[in-house]
């Protein structure tokens, strides 16, 4: 089986699970609702002013939930000694990583599929002629939260303090993602008169692609045993 | 042994004189800026420390890249404790920046690209660090402590260039050739003093993790 074959089938097992639990999704959708309701009791009524910060307030909502499925990543296989299984099976050790990468993408954009439209309707913001760029966006961004969570992640598994260790490591890394899709999301939601938001796309993509090429090579030093 | 802790006095007592030396020039004998005024002077310590906490992280990273290639416990320790020196030094580099900042800008933080990105480091730094209090299998800690070396030095030019087109307003950074010689010549002997300060508080601190990692041996072994 090529590595490919075998991160798919490490795709296929989480989503399973995560389909015939739904135990990931519904606690990620409901702490999304819930950071985004605190974010508009603290700043007031003020519909303009929430218009203003929606794309902060989005991917502050989205990087403190996807910080939840991340630290779940390899919990999930802790527990029946899951990890020691996959390291055991012969062949790269990438493909877990790209298979933990692909999950974590999949489930963290379904969930964006809902927070979006939802913060749409809590700040009264017409999102429907902005789809296109807001998918871009979000896709792009989540993959590049994507590619340092998982690896984080990984790195934090079998740490004492990993709930605190992995943002830790993980936010300042992400500086760049969230400046990136943060500025996008506020340019495009403001109608993107100047055409900026593409340059905050194309710094979301370069540290995609740069961030793919580290994490893939240095992967397996982090997996060793 | 005895050549050693002859280095490392000799280091101490060179980085002394030279501090000394250093801060009497800098405060007492350069003409203070015209525009500024003696608030200029705290330029000699900034700098030089700004200047050492990069270069101290850029030895992290070269001796995780070592480590990770090679696995020798001695880069181990060099890049632990160049990470905890240039954590010190990003700290000295924010607040005396901030010193300055208050009478020249009026207020002690702006949203700069280099502030920003400073403080960045330092927290990608701290994490480092904590990685390492919290990691507590000796092989682990390295290999780990390493590859965070390495991510979270390759991510400050793109921190710095996301941070830069966040907030286009900064001013340029004064070449050699756009300041006076006696300023110059001020700044590069407190560089010389604060890289002697570095070093000997490397060769110090990497004696230090020596004997710790000695100690965490012998305690495994009795227990």
């Amino acid at each position: 089986m090529s590595v490919l074959h075998r991160a798919w089938a490490i795709v296929w097992k989480d989503l399973l699970i995560e389909a015939r639990t739904k135990q990931s999704f519904n606690a990620m959708v409901f702490f999304a609702a819930l950071v985004l309701f605190i974010f508009s009791f603290a700043l007031g009524p003020d519909t303009e002013l929430l218009q203003e910060v929606a794309g902060g307030l989005l991917w502050v909502g989205i990087a403190f939930t996807g910080l939840l499925s991340l630290s779940r990543t390899y919990q999930n296989e802790e527990t029946s000694g899951g990890l020691e299984g996959l390291r055991a099976y012969p062949g790269d050790s990438r493909a877990i990583y790209l298979g933990k990468l692909l999950g974590n993408i999949v489930l963290l954009l379904l969930v964006e599929a809902v927070l979006i439209p939802a913060a749409g309707i809590l700040f009264q913001a017409n999102l429907w002629p902005h789809a296109l760029g807001l998918a871009a966006v979000s896709v792009l961004g989540t993959i590049g939260f994507s590619l340092v969570g998982t690896f984080y992640s990984a790195l934090t598994v079998n740490l004492r303090a990993r709930e605190v260790m992995l943002p830790l490591l993980l936010f300042p890394a992400l500086v760049p993602v969230l400046l990136g899709a943060v500025n996008a999301t506020t340019l495009i939601l403001e109608g993107d008169l100047m055409g900026e938001a593409v340059v905050w796309l194309r710094v979301l993509g370069a540290f995609d692609i740069i961030f793919f090429v580290i994490c893939i090579w240095i992967f397996p030093i982090a997996l060793e045993e | 042994m005895g050549v050693k802790s002859n280095i490392e006095k000799v280091l101490g007592i060179l980085a002394l004189v030279t501090m000394l030396v250093g801060s009497y020039v800098g405060l007492a004998i350069v003409p203070a800026d015209a525009a500024q005024g003696n608030v200029q002077r705290l330029m000699y310590v900034h700098v030089p420390a700004a200047w050492l906490a990069f270069l101290a992280f850029f030895v992290v990273f070269v001796m995780s890249v070592l480590y990770l290639i090679q696995r020798d416990d001695r880069w181990d320790r060099v890049a632990a404790s160049s990470a905890e020196i240039g954590v010190v030094f990003t700290v000295l580099t924010l607040l005396l920046g901030m010193m300055w900042g208050k009478p020249t800008w009026g207020v002690f933080w702006t949203w700069d690209p280099r502030l920003t990105t400073t403080a960045i480091l330092l927290a990608i730094y701290v994490g480092y660090g904590a990685l390492r209090s919290f990691a507590e299998d000796g092989e682990k800690r390295a290999r780990w402590s390493a590859i965070v070396g390495v991510i979270g030095f390759a991510n400050v030019p793109i921190v710095y260039m996301s941070v830069t087109w966040w907030r286009t307003l900064h001013q340029p950074p004064s070449s050699p050739r756009s300041v006076d010689p006696d300023i110059l010549w001020t700044l590069m002997l407190n560089l010389a003093a604060f890289t002697l300060v570095y070093l000997y508080l490397m060769v110090r601190r990497v004696r230090y993790a020596k004997l710790e990692g000695e100690l965490e041996k012998r305690m495994a072994y009795n227990a």
